[in-house]
This record gives C-alpha cells, sequence and structure tokens, in this order.
C-alpha cells in the first residue's frame, strides 16, 4: 500500500515536541504566530525564527518531509513581496518617514532602502510562521488535533469533522486512483496532449464516480457513527488527549514569554509596530 | 417458554416513504434472551430492515410508516431514540473499513465511551479489556491501514461490546471476509456468545458458513415475511431453501445428487451432526456412475507472465518470480488472502503498474511498450464497485464512451452498441437511465462498457461480492454466456463457491508468490495450499473423510463434473 496519509503525516517519533499535547502545542502556535504577526521588527522576527528553526531539529523534522511545502510556500511570499512592491512601492517611505534612493526605475516605481527593508522584513515575517506550522502539523496526531480544537471552543462536531476527514482521505485518494485508471484504459486522455475545455471534461469522468462512490461511504459512516451514540450529548471526551505535563506549562510559559517580549519591544523600545532603523 | 421475550415485534408493518408496498409485512416475531438467531434470505427480501428496526436506523436514519409495534426489554423500541437504543443493542456492520471512523483500533472501540463523557482513565482501561476479549489488546495502536479485514471486524465488535449491550446485531459478517478470516469470525461470534449469554443476531444470506456453528433458530425471510422459524435441521431438510434461493450446504447438495432423502433424523443442520454413515452406499454408487468430461485439446496461450517481479517502493517485493500461462477460451480463478498481490498483478496486466523485471506476453508477443489505453483493446478490467465506473446518466452513453474516446463515427457506434446490449441482455433497458437499474445490471452495464472496446481477456474483480444466490447465478452464467463466446476470463474472487462451479483451474497467490495452479478440487482439498492462501476446505471433503473415501479430492472433483454436466456446461 502506498498511499499513506501524506499532508499530516506525522510519526510515532519520541521527541520531547512529540510528547506534548495537542493542546499545547496549538497554544503555543498561536502565540508565537500572534507575536511574529504582530511585530515588524525583523530583530525579534529573525530571533523567533531561529528559536523555530531550533525547535524543528528538535522534533528531528527532515527536509525531505517537508520539501513540497516548502516550495509553495518560497514560491508565495515572493509572488507576495514583488506584487505588494508592485502595487504600493512608496510603502516603505511612508513607514519610516526617510527616503534613500537605490535605483530610479521606469515610471514610479523607485526602488528605495526603506521599501526594500520593509519587504525583507515582511518577507522573514511570513517565513518564520511556515517552521511553526509545519512543527505543529506534522508531530500532532489528527485526533488529538481534533481534541486539541474542541478544547480551544470550537465545536467538537466540527473538530471531529477535521479528524474524519484525514480518516478517510486516504481511502478517498486509493478511490480517485483506481478510477482514474479504469477510465484511462476506457480511453480518457488526462494527458498535456488534450486540450484545456477537454481536461475539464475529461475530469469530470473522474469526479463524478468518485463522487458516487463516496456518497455511499459517507452514508455508512454516519449510520456506523449514530448507532454508536455521536452527537448524543453537548460534549464529549477524547481517547487520544494527552493531560497535561510539566512540559507542557513549561513549554505554555516559554511562547508566552516570548510573544510578551514582542509586545514589550515594540510599545517601550521602537514605540510602534516598526523598527525603524533609518533615524 | 414462561421467559419473557427480549424483542418482541407484533403484527409489525413498515413501509419505506421512498417505496410504494411495505418492505416488512405484518411480522410476529419473539426473541428470548441468550438465544442465537440466524435471519437469512434474499437481497430485498427485507432481512437487513428488520435489523434496521431493531438498532433504531428506523426510524432515526430512515423514515417509513409503522403499523404494529415493537418491544425491547418491554419497552416500547419506537419510542426510543437511537442513543438510547445503542445502550442495549450493539450492531456490527456488513462493511468493517467504512465503519471504522478512529485512526487508531484504539480510539475506534472508544468512540461510544467519548461520546459518553467518559473519563480518560476509564476510558483506557475499558478499552484495554474490551480488545483482550477479542484479541486485540496488541493492535491498539494500528491505523485502519495496517489492519486485516479480520481485524477490523474484531475492532467493530470490541466498539459495540464496550457498552455492555444486551444484544448484538451482526449486519452480513461474512461480507468481504476471506474464507478462512470468516470461519474465524464465526467462531468469535460463538464463543462471544457463550462466554457472555447476550443474545446474538446473525443476518446473513451464506448460510453454510453461518453454521460452522450451531444456532439455536433460523428465521427465513422473504417478500418481507418470515416464512420459517425453525432450527437447522428442519431448515436444511425442508424445500424452504431451495425455494427462496439461498444456497443449501454444499454437502446436502452432494447428498441428494446422489440420491439421499435428506431428513431430520439424518441431523443435516451442520456437518458435525450429520449422521453420514447411513448415506455411504448411495454416496459411493453415485461417484461410481459419474463420467468425467472429455479432455478438450489445450488451445493456443493467449497471456503469459515470464518471470515478473513487482515492488511499489522498490523495497517490499509485491509479486516474485511470477510464471503461468492462460491458454484461449479459459476461465481461471485467481484466489488468496487480501494483499497477497493479487489486484496488483491485474493492474500489471492492464498496464496501470509497470514491472520492475519479466516479460507479459498476449499471443506471444511482449506487450511491455503498449500504453494502457491500447492494452484495453485487449485486456479489460471490470472493477468490484459499478459506481467506481460509471460515469455517464444514460445506458448507452455509458457504454459508447470508451468508442467515443477513441474517436470512431458514431455510426460503428451505433452498431457495436446494439450487439453488446443483446450479448449482455441489456436490450430491453435500451433507453434507462442507470440510476434505474439494480446492482446486478449495473454490473452488467460495466462488463458491456469495457467489452464494446473487444477485449480478448476480461478480468473482474469480484464479481459477485455481496450478491445473494440468484443473483450470483445470475452474473455467474451470463460470465459462462461470455466465456463461450470466446473470451478468456479471469475472476479475482474470495469465493469458494464459484471456484469450485465455475473455474476449472485455480491460480492460488499468497505473499506475492504463486503457491499452486491447479484444478478447484485440488485447492480446495489441500491442507497446505488452504493454509498459506487463507482458504478453507469445503464441506464436500469434510464429507468424504467422514464417509471415509480414501481419495478425497477425487470426490469433489467427481461432484463438480456432475454439476456441469447437469447444468451442461
Amino acid at each position: 500500500m502506498n498511499a499513506k496519509i501524506k499532508l499530516f503525516s506525522y510519526d510515532l517519533v519520541d521527541t520531547p515536541i512529540h510528547r506534548l499535547s495537542g493542546l499545547t502545542k496549538l497554544i503555543c502556535f498561536l502565540f508565537l504566530t500572534f507575536a511574529v504577526m504582530y511585530s515588524y521588527d525583523i530583530r525579534v522576527i529573525l530571533l523567533v525564527m531561529v528559536f523555530s528553526i531550533a525547535i524543528l531539529r528538535i522534533a528531528k523534522i527532515q527536509f525531505s518531509q517537508v520539501r513540497t511545502m516548502v516550495i509553495y510556500v518560497v514560491v508565495f511570499i515572493l509572488t507576495n513581496a514583488v506584487i505588494s512592491f508592485l502595487f504600493s512601492p512608496e510603502m516603505g517611505v511612508e513607514i519610516y518617514g526617510t527616503r534613500h534612493m537605490i535605483a530610479q526605475l521606469p515610471g514610479k516605481n523607485d526602488l528605495t532602502q526603506e521599501q526594500l527593508f520593509y519587504s525583507v522584513t515582511k518577507l522573514f515575517k511570513y517565513a518564520s510562521v511556515i517552521p511553526l506550522g509545519m512543527i505543529f502539523l506534522l508531530t500532532t496526531n489528527p485526533s488529538e488535533f481534533a481534541s486539541s480544537l474542541s478544547r480551544v471552543g470550537i465545536p467538537y462536531k466540527a473538530s471531529y469533522a477535521v479528524a474524519l476527514t484525514l480518516r478517510y482521505f486516504p481511502d478517498i485518494q486509493r478511490d480517485y486512483r483506481d478510477i482514474s485508471l479504469a477510465q484511462q484504459a476506457r480511453g480518457l486522455d488526462l494527458s498535456r496532449k488534450a486540450k484545456l475545455t477537454h481536461r475539464f471534461k475529461n475530469a469530470l469522468m473522474i469526479v463524478i464516480p468518485l463522487i458516487f462512490s463516496s456518497l455511499d461511504r459517507i452514508d455508512l459512516i454516519s449510520n456506523a457513527m449514530d448507532l454508536r451514540g455521536f452527537g448524543k450529548a453537548k460534549s464529549r471526551t477524547w481517547y487520544t488527549a494527552r493531560r497535561f505535563s510539566r512540559r507542557d506549562y513549561l513549554a505554555i510559559i516559554i511562547s508566552c514569554f516570548i510573544f510578551l517580549c514582542t509586545i514589550s519591544v515594540s510599545i517601550f523600545i521602537n514605540h510602534s509596530r516598526f523598527y525603524n532603523p533609518f533615524i | 417458554m414462561n421467559k419473557q421475550a427480549i424483542i418482541e415485534f407484533k403484527s409489525f408493518t413498515f413501509q419505506y416513504f421512498s417505496q410504494a408496498e411495505p418492505t416488512l409485512h405484518d411480522i410476529n416475531l419473539k426473541i428470548f434472551p441468550g438465544e442465537k438467531i440466524l435471519i437469512v434470505g434474499p437481497s430485498g427480501s427485507g432481512k437487513s430492515t428488520l435489523g434496521y428496526c431493531l438498532n433504531g436506523l428506523i426510524p432515526f436514519a430512515y423514515k417509513g410508516k409503522i403499523e404494529g409495534s415493537l418491544a425491547i426489554k418491554g419497552e416500547n423500541n419506537l419510542e426510543k431514540n437511537i442513543f438510547e437504543l445503542s445502550k442495549s443493542i450493539g450492531t456490527v456492520m456488513q462493511d468493517s473499513d467504512s465503519q471504522f471512523v478512529g485512526l487508531t483500533a484504539g480510539e475506534d472501540i472508544a468512540f461510544a465511551l467519548e461520546n459518553d463523557n467518559v473519563s480518560f482513565n476509564e476510558m483506557h482501561d475499558r478499552v484495554r479489556k474490551v480488545a483482550e476479549m477479542v484479541d486485540m489488546d496488541a493492535l491498539l495502536v494500528s491505523s485502519p491501514f495496517e489492519l486485516s479485514g479480520g481485524q477490523k471486524q474484531r475492532t467493530s465488535l470490541a466498539g459495540v461490546m464496550i457498552d455492555d449491550v444486551d444484544i448484538l446485531v451482526f449486519d452480513e459478517p461474512l461480507a468481504n471476509l476471506d474464507p478462512a478470516t470468516g470461519r474465524t469470525a464465526i467462531e468469535i461470534i460463538d464463543d462471544i456468545h457463550k462466554r457472555s449469554g447476550k443474545t446474538v443476531i446473525i443476518i446473513e444470506h451464506r448460510l453454510e458458513d453461518v453454521l460452522h456453528r450451531f444456532v439455536d433458530r433460523i428465521l427465513v425471510v422473504r417478500d418481507g415475511r418470515i416464512i420459517a422459524d425453525m432450527d437447522a435441521h428442519a431448515l436444511v431438510s425442508s424445500d424452504i431453501l431451495t425455494k427462496t434461493g439461498i444456497r443449501e450446504p454444499l454437502y446436502v447438495t452432494a447428498l441428494k445428487y446422489a440420491g439421499v432423502k435428506v431428513t431430520e433424523d439424518l441431523q443435516p443442520g451442520y456437518i458435525t451432526t450429520l449422521n453420514g454413515a447411513v448415506t455411504r452406499e448411495a454416496i459411493i454408487d453415485w461417484q461410481n456412475k459419474i463420467q468425467a468430461p472429455p479432455v478438450k485439446p489445450a488451445a493456443a496461450p493467449i497471456l503469459s507472465m515470464e518471470n515478473i517481479n513487482f515492488s511499489y517502493d522498490g523495497i517490499h517485493p509485491v509479486l516474485q518470480d511470477i510464471y503461468f500461462t492462460i491458454r484461449e477460451g479459459e476461465m481461471v480463478s485467481l484466489v488468496g488472502k487480501n494483499g497477497a498481490g493479487k489486484s496488483t498483478l491485474s493492474k500489471l496486466l492492464c498496464g496501470f503498474e509497470k514491472e520492475d523485471t519479466g516479460i507479459i506476453r498476449f499471443y506471444g508477443e511482449d506487450i511491455k511498450k503498449k500504453t494502457i489505453k491500447e492494452r484495453a483493446e485487449i485486456i479489460g478490467v471490470v472493477l468490484q464497485n459499478p459506481n467506481q465506473m460509471i460515469s455517464k446518466p444514460m445506458i448507452i452513453d455509458e457504454i459508447a464512451l470508451g468508442l467515443r474516446f477513441r474517436e470512431v463515427p458514431e455510426e460503428k457506434i451505433e452498431t457495436r452498441i446494439e450487439k453488446i446490449l443483446r450479448v449482455c441482455g441489456l436490450a430491453p433497458f435500451r433507453d434507462w437511465p442507470i440510476s434505474a437499474l439494480s446492482y446486478g445490471q449495473k454490473k452488467r452495464v460495466t462488463i458491456a462498457s469495457i467489452l464494446i472496446l473487444g477485449p480478448k481477456i476480461l478480468i473482474l474483480d469480484e464479481p459477485t461480492a455481496g450478491q445473494d444466490y440468484r443473483h450470483y447465478t445470475e452474473i455467474m452464467e451470463f460470465l459462462v454466456e461470455l466465456n463461450k463466446l470466446g473470451v478468456t476470463i479471469i475472476l479475482i474472487t474470495h469465493d469458494m463457491h464459484l471456484m469450485l462451479e465455475y473455474t476449472p483451474r485455480a491460480i492460488v497467490l499468497a505473499e506475492g508468490h504463486i503457491v499452486a495452479d491447479t484444478a478447484a478440487s485440488i485447492v480446495l482439498t489441500d491442507n497446505r495450499i488452504i493454509e498459506k492462501a487463507n482458504l478453507k476446505e469445503t464441506s464436500l471433503f469434510n464429507l468424504a473423510q467422514m464417509l471415509q473415501i480414501p481419495d478425497g479430492t477425487a470426490f469433489v472433483q467427481g461432484f463438480i463434473d456432475f454439476e456441469r454436466r447437469l447444468k451442461n456446461r
């Protein structure tokens, strides 16, 4: 069987990070993300980034596991930087209040030090969230993730849907492969040779059987869940919940501390969300 | 009996809102605590509906009109909701894969407790205890992908027993299981019944397999009515089974062929209770008269695999050293437990996957270079679930699809469709939408949509899975017709009756190797092969042993020959 859960390919590796409860990881993730999202101080952002890369190492996450995700993210943030430069090339000047020209470009698109600094800061801001997200996704068991969601107040039916999706994702993936191969045998052309409109129509040839066979499955699952009492009470407990240990409190305290430090740096040192090296 | 019934139906009638006629008519039935009941009946007889009424899916999930009453433990069932009912009735559904909601076995077993807000410690405690009862305690952290069909079923069983229910309902527990696992399932159910004294209700159409262990009563359901309520001996010696279209145990068929009058005195309900000694003479007489069919001259080889090796990840071999040759016009079954490599083998043949080494030949020609699309014109594959293949609303469009993809002119398509419709017995449904067809008819549509490309070889994955005897016979006789028209047929199957009845030759796979390639009668009587491939010996062989017939394999072959002659194949 080669259909394994690809996205949340959480391994049962035993590291201090894996041993944290899902709820802890969710809280820490939120604290650290808010910290870097709030601050535009590149020093702070780089520190958080170094911190999260260190955690990535501790969790023994290999680059090969996250390569695809990294590529997507890099493409996204670079595009983002280029587009935001094209739309408001004077953003940096507006924020930092000075104007140091680097190069004169055609039209109004002058490249300034301020703009470059602003773009780089923003780039790192996004880039530093990514390792945090990866740690969370790759070290948390999906059901535990669902249980964490429900413990921070999201209705358990919604949280369970997440776990259920992950449970059946490989099944549906396998169905998709089988259907796609069977249709290709009948002559369906999915290659780039076919015209775009044809390719769209051809994709339907796979999607329709997939929907019908999945509907059968959903009917069965919902019966099975009803028969075992899903949804009868306002709350539910979780088999995979982990209880809080000292480690968990420690992790939350650390990330809360980082969060508070970031806010303090902005308030007391920078007197704004931005760090301004130009004055 | 003066005990109080645990389940009581009184003049109970049920009609689904979507149906024009009631599905259950005037059911009167009492089931007592601790009984083990088997409910048999053909598809659409209403036996599953009866189960839904018990566990509360009717009226909770399926709405309809109810008359009469149904009481469980003396209380009116229809006024309780499904959640209250799940405390006294546990249901194990037929597809243990789809009802596996947890990401691990432990989580799945705990599901009912989670919904009951049981505390963390108590939950883990109870899960461990109930897992021990079904022998799953070592596998609590396994994901459903790592578990076998039998283990998934044990998990489901544990998942309903955790609530300490009084009644266990098994809805077609044998579907999707290989023969050996199916037998184990029946043994587990029996052990649980004996140890716990719970009331057990098994809904199943495979009578012989359930009668591997003792049951108290058998109810036969037909057209929404209970037409028989008796013990196994009485039922097997009556003509009810033949009339309702339920397959009688094979050894009983053999007795009847031999001219033995099957009466209750023979205790024929179970092979273990059968008083066979008195029938020995008649049986041996009959055996001696059977003539072997004339040996057909061997036809030209149509397909062969030579030294095929394959692995998905380059590390774990899935198929190793596969050699076989199939001749024109053969009907062969490919058997072996789940994961033995059967589906992979068919994927290699269709070009869905590429072999690592070895050669596949079609009429002696290496087909390595042929694309999936080209191979489909010589080797067609029909998936198990027709819903996975159907992508058009109308029958004609569905069948024509393969030709339209190949840009065959419409006039030509027209004539070929007419022919295929006739061959597949679908001509009367020519202009019907597919949604109006039954499962068996849909199966025919999918077969037709593959046949239209004119393949010489047809591979079918479990063509009769989940079908009752009548539909099974219908589908198989249709395949025999196709076979007579010259299509070579390869059947991937778990069904040993199918093997015995329809395919003279069986290729057995175990752990990626071919462990046998021989007559079905040999496969089903050879202990070594049976064990390796998770099969189960046929009851005909047990009968032969019981009667001390020296060559059991020859006896089974004799039965096959006799039946072929009888059905003129």
